[in-house]
């Protein structure tokens, strides 16, 4: 018997771990993964690979030659996750380099730069993408129409995506909700299988690895507020089923802002951040300059996330019970 | 052209307008500050360490000013900057600096690994106020170093380190400035400040352990076990007490003359910065001391193959 | 199904002793009496060496009114009266006894008959919490408590209720379980006892539903006891936690310390603590042995043990197939909250409800992973704090922050440190920052 050991109790661990939750949101995005595959061929198969394997060798080799950090942390699956999340938030026909630079971006700026894992205040992901999307407008807004499978390069032919016909003011052009539901229509990569993506987010609340604050209070508000207008006018705005199954909303609702790391901490706070965000891309879709606000409204919302913390306590043992006291 | 000409005058605006804002809050808003606090800190050495008992070295210029305005800066020390930055302060404020002997930071333990087994493992944070409430911690000594190294965290002139070889922390007294914050951090209470002495030679109880004799026999072999043999070589001058099963020797009646350490059968007393002995203590009849005996033994030896 | 508000989490069960029967432990050959074991004033020996003690013979006085006499539970003579290894890791004052033969004190009652407290309309509360008192009975789900203290609420505070603490929350432990299958006339008549004592009409017994047997057994034999009512609970750690057990049987929240269960007008006593009661109230026996579980994944033998106070932990793990070559980790009482120990000569004490065997592979922590900010501590936390900050601002010495984020309501009992998937050991810095904050508030109020 060796030496015995000592040490403050709790004795025993649920088993969870870092890798656990990064490796069960990947798993997340696998139906979603499959029908970008489905819809875009070969070419998401190149951006997705790209993006993955290029933000994992960026993260190891800022962890090893830049920080010199002593423990590598590209095996907890958090540089794989920010990978494919930057790679659903591309066009399938983007040029290899500029994901490149992309991942670049997410991984050095967007994550290590303020310490690596655990120390990001914004989404590494969507840090590559806003910058992707201000740097490139061009080839960041042409998307190339699903069901292309042999479609490759130059050839594709690019249309608009449902939101930019709605910025331009196309209503009558829109696609049936259900081709938005199944994903038949153009966009990024992840952005197409609303169906997809919100069976992955289920699979996400069954075991655990976020709860339904985030993702349902976005929804709620984008469907609510867009009712309202879509009651108004019927004319200007769009029905609240099409403003919520187009664009990125369902990938940023249940992927991007339900990112540990930079969303509050309390369900309180979740809830709250889910509603701001829901209300920001509502107004960024409708009178902003971009048709899609997701991206933008998370990242806003990211940097409010340390004051939500400080001020959304959660409810602490015998507080009711206090003040049922006084009186 | 025109557009250029109208952003110049624009921004130029725009600047002149924040300047004239910038200067009239900084004159309504000023903070009087007695000019004098600005003068001492400037001469403190800003190490902020607060081993003075202010918070930092501003506090403690702002404590200094207020004395001076009594009278007296008896209670003030800067132990990082001794006697010299006392002086300055002293010097500013027109009065005369207080002496104090600067003061060193001293572990008094001596449980090396050898000496003191550590027979279970500490799996958990490894902060030394974290394993004392264990209990025990890896040693059988309730008194010891615990060597998780929550002094050298707080040191901020790197003085105090912990010998990963015999996991007790070390000062390195060129570099202690005496300022205190180990011995705040210590949960077992081990670091004593003692006075500097002439060239640094000091005489110490290098053991905190309260056990009585038989047990703290078993904990550790370099145990200090009350027996008070230092006490009775020590009848001329007084210096050494005996605590709860433990001496300790007081600095300020201390000769130096290093009976003590010759009497103690523990080896638990320590000479620091002595030379190496002459070689009559070879022959000296050194009571039960059985442990010393040999290190004087070897001292004197390499001094001797060193002569020749 | 009822169960606590806030939080909670579900560490694997592992009630591995749960079908073995209790068995009595056999007498050690010295006993040790450590006089520190319970909260509160340690016990003053009142023997010294060479003094022969029956079962039942006072070995220390009670050290104040917050403090429990200690009976010796053994016969022979007192060899020493010195510092011993406890159950706390650290040598404190403590009486050996060496065991020669098994005599009793004549004033203790042996038989096994059930006397009821119906019976005794002489026992009156005064008499029920002075005998209880002199026994030295102290809350035996690990808190060590003073019994009486609890039976006397402060002015200002009337009880309404008594709820027994059954429960059995922490994984492995079995021994209260056992106790209620076998002993169930005697756990109620120790109810009535303390709903007597403290002058109630309603007692509950809380017991969580993965112990269904135990659930049916009480419901049935407390028909005969109209005032007490058994509450299956959903099963949740730390439901055996005072304050969560009382949010769980009568839905009210104790507010934050100082207050206390008995300003919400709960008085909670755990079943084992009822078992003793009995035993002192109807057969003037003291405190002087108790059920312990032994227990572990590699321990041949898990078994529940009648075992005498002051045994050492070494004997009752031979008794149950002896120390296992695997051993990392020997705990005393359950895996989330219990003590790791030094050694097994430590002796046996009035809290002490399990020795946990744990192997090297699961009692080894893993290394800790930066904090993902996941929220899950904040999630499972029972009592609504935040335990990635309180560890946080405690790990940097920030008192002040940690005193505003009410770290003094943390009742240290595991659960952010179990669940959090970066392995942090959050539990470690709050309780430094717990045990600092507490000695600040205790300073500010003692001037």
């Amino acid at each position: 018997m060796s030496k015995l050991i000592v040490s403050l109790s709790p004795h025993v661990h649920s088993g969870d771990s870092v890798q656990k939750n990064m490796y069960g949101v990947c798993i997340a995005l696998v139906p979603a993964l499959i029908a970008s595959l489905w819809f875009f061929g070969i070419g998401a198969a190149i951006v997705l690979a790209t993006s993955v394997i290029s933000c994992v060798f960026f993260e190891w080799a800022i962890a090893k030659f830049l920080l010199r950090l002593p423990n590598c942390t590209v095996c907890d699956g958090s540089a794989v996750l920010t990978g494919l999340l930057l790679g659903f938030n591309l066009p399938s026909n983007l040029p290899v380099w500029i994901i490149i630079i992309g991942a670049l971006v997410a991984i050095g700026i967007g994550k290590m730069t303020y310490g690596g894992l655990g120390c990001n205040p914004f989404n590494p992901a969507l840090v590559g993408r806003v910058f992707l999307l201000i740097s490139f407008p061009v080839q960041m807004t042409s998307w190339p129409v699903p069901g292309q499978l042999t479609a490759m390069g130059a050839d594709v032919v690019t249309a608009a995506t449902p939101l930019a016909l709605l910025a331009s003011g196309h209503l009558d052009e829109l696609p049936e909700a259900t081709d938005l539901l199944f994903g038949n229509v153009g966009g990024s990569l992840g952005e197409v299988s609303a169906l997809c993506l919100l069976l992955g987010c289920a699979f996400m609340i069954w075991r655990k690895i976020i709860t339904w604050h985030i993702p349902v209070s976005i929804i709620a508000t984008v469907a609510v507020l867009s009712g309202i207008l879509y009651a108004a006018d019927p004319t200007t705005y769009v029905s609240p089923l099409v403003q919520v199954l187009s664009g990125g909303l369902i990938l940023g609702a249940c992927f991007m802002a339900t990112d540990y790391v930079s969303s509050p901490m309390t369900h309180k706070g979740q809830l709250i951040y889910g509603v701001c965000i829901g209300f920001l891309t509502v107004l960024i879709r409708l009178w902003g300059a971009y048709p899609e606000g997701m991206s933008f409204a998370i990242l806003i919302m990211n940097a409010f996330t340390p004051l939500i913390n400080t001020y959304c306590k959660p409810k602490r043992f015998g507080e009711v019970a206090k003040k049922g006291g006084k009186k | 052209m025109n557009g250029i000409l109208i952003a110049v005058i624009v921004l130029g605006a725009i600047g002149l307008i924040s300047a004239v804002v910038l200067f009239a809050a900084s004159k309504k808003f000023a903070v009087h500050e007695d000019p004098r606090i600005g003068q001492v800190a400037e001469v403190l050495p800003q190490a902020n360490c607060g081993g003075c008992g202010y918070p930092g070295c501003a506090g403690f210029a702002g404590a200094c000013v207020k004395a001076a305005d009594g009278g007296s800066l008896d209670d003030l020390n800067c132990a990082p900057g001794g006697k010299e930055v006392m002086e300055k302060v002293a010097g500013i404020l027109g009065l005369q600096a207080s002496a104090v002997a600067p003061k060193v930071a001293v572990v008094r333990c001596n449980g090396t690994c050898d000496a003191r087994p550590h027979g279970v493992e500490y799996d958990g944070t490894h902060r030394c106020r974290i394993q004392n409430m264990t209990g025990m911690g890896e040693t059988q000594c309730l008194y010891g170093c615990l060597g998780e190294g929550d002094c050298e965290s707080v040191c901020l002139f790197g003085a105090i380190k912990v010998n990963p070889e015999t996991r007790i922390a070390e000062v390195d007294e060129s570099k202690c400035t005496g300022c205190g914050a180990c011995q705040k951090a210590c949960p077992r209470n081990i670091i004593e400040l003692r006075p500097q002495g002439p060239k640094g030679r000091k005489v110490v109880v290098l053991c905190n352990n309260k056990d009585k004799g038989a047990l703290a026999t078993k904990e550790c072999k370099n145990s200090c076990i009350g027996c008070g043999k230092c006490v009775k070589v020590c009848d001329k001058f007084e210096a050494i007490t005996l605590g709860t099963n433990l001496a300790h020797i007081d600095p300020d009646k201390c000769k130096l003359c290093r009976k003590c350490e010759e009497a103690c059968p523990r080896g638990a007393i320590h000479a620091f910065n002595f030379p190496p002995r002459k070689p009559k203590a070879e022959t000296a009849p050194t009571p039960v001391a059985q442990q010393p005996a040999p290190k004087a033994a070897d001292s004197v030896s390499q001094q001797q193959v060193a002569e020749q | 199904m009822k169960t606590f508000k806030l939080g909670g989490v579900h560490p694997a069960e592992n009630k591995l002793s749960a079908g073995s029967p209790i068995r009595e432990a056999n007498l050690p050959k010295q006993a040790i009496f450590s006089m520190f074991q319970h909260i509160g004033a340690p016990a003053k020996p009142v023997v010294k060496k060479g003094d022969v003690v029956k079962v039942g013979t006072l070995l220390g006085e009670a050290g104040g009114f917050v403090s429990a006499p200690i009976y010796s539970s053994v016969s022979g003579k007192v060899t020493k009266v010195d510092v011993a290894l406890d159950a706390s890791d650290t040598r404190r004052m403590a009486v050996y006894v060496d065991v020669e033969g098994d005599e009793w004190e004549e004033s203790i009652d042996r038989s096994t008959t059930l006397e009821k407290l119906s019976a005794h309309p002489e026992l009156d509360s005064k008499t029920i919490i002075e005998k209880i008192k002199t026994a030295g009975i102290v809350g035996m789900g690990g808190a060590t408590f003073p019994c009486h203290v609890k039976l006397c609420p402060p002015p200002g505070c009337k009880a309404e209720c008594v709820i027994i603490n059954a429960v059995e929350c922490e994984p492995y432990l079995t021994a209260d379980h056992r106790l209620m299958l076998e002993h169930a006339d005697e756990i109620l008549e120790g109810v009535e006892c303390i709903m007597k004592a403290v002058d109630v009409t309603r007692g509950y017994i809380g017991i969580e539903n993965n112990k269904p047997d135990a659930i049916a057994l009480m419901t049935e034999k407390a028909k005969n006891h109209p005032n007490i009512e058994v509450v299956p609970l959903k099963v949740k750690y730390p439901q055996g936690g005072e304050k969560q057990l009382i949010d769980a049987v009568i839905g009210r929240e104790v507010p934050a310390p100082p207050a206390i269960p008995i300003n919400v007008g709960a008085v909670v006593q755990n079943v084992g603590t009822a078992f003793a009661i009995y035993q002192a109230v109807m057969k003037n026996k003291p405190l002087i042995d108790r059920v312990i579980t032994v227990t572990g994944k590699s321990v041949k033998n898990p078994s529940n043990l009648l075992a005498r106070l002051g045994t050492p932990f070494q004997q009752l793990i031979d008794e149950c197939g002896g120390l296992p070559e695997d051993t990392g980790k020997i705990i005393g009482g359950g895996p989330m909250m219990g003590k790791a120990l030094l050694s097994l000569e430590v002796p046996m004490t009035k809290g002490s409800s399990g020795l946990l065997i744990m192997n090297e592979k699961d009692a080894r922590r893993a290394t800790p992973d930066p904090c993902i900010r996941c929220g899950k501590c904040v999630n499972v936390c029972p009592m609504g704090l935040e335990p990635y900050l309180l560890a946080t601002v405690s790990s940097q010495h920030d008192w002040e922050t940690s005193e505003n984020n009410d770290i003094v309501s943390c009742i240290e009992c595991g659960s952010c440190q179990f669940t959090c998937p970066s392995h942090r050991p959050l539990l470690d810095n709050i309780r430094l920052g717990k045990s600092t904050v507490m000695g600040i508030i205790r300073a500010r109020n003692a001037k």
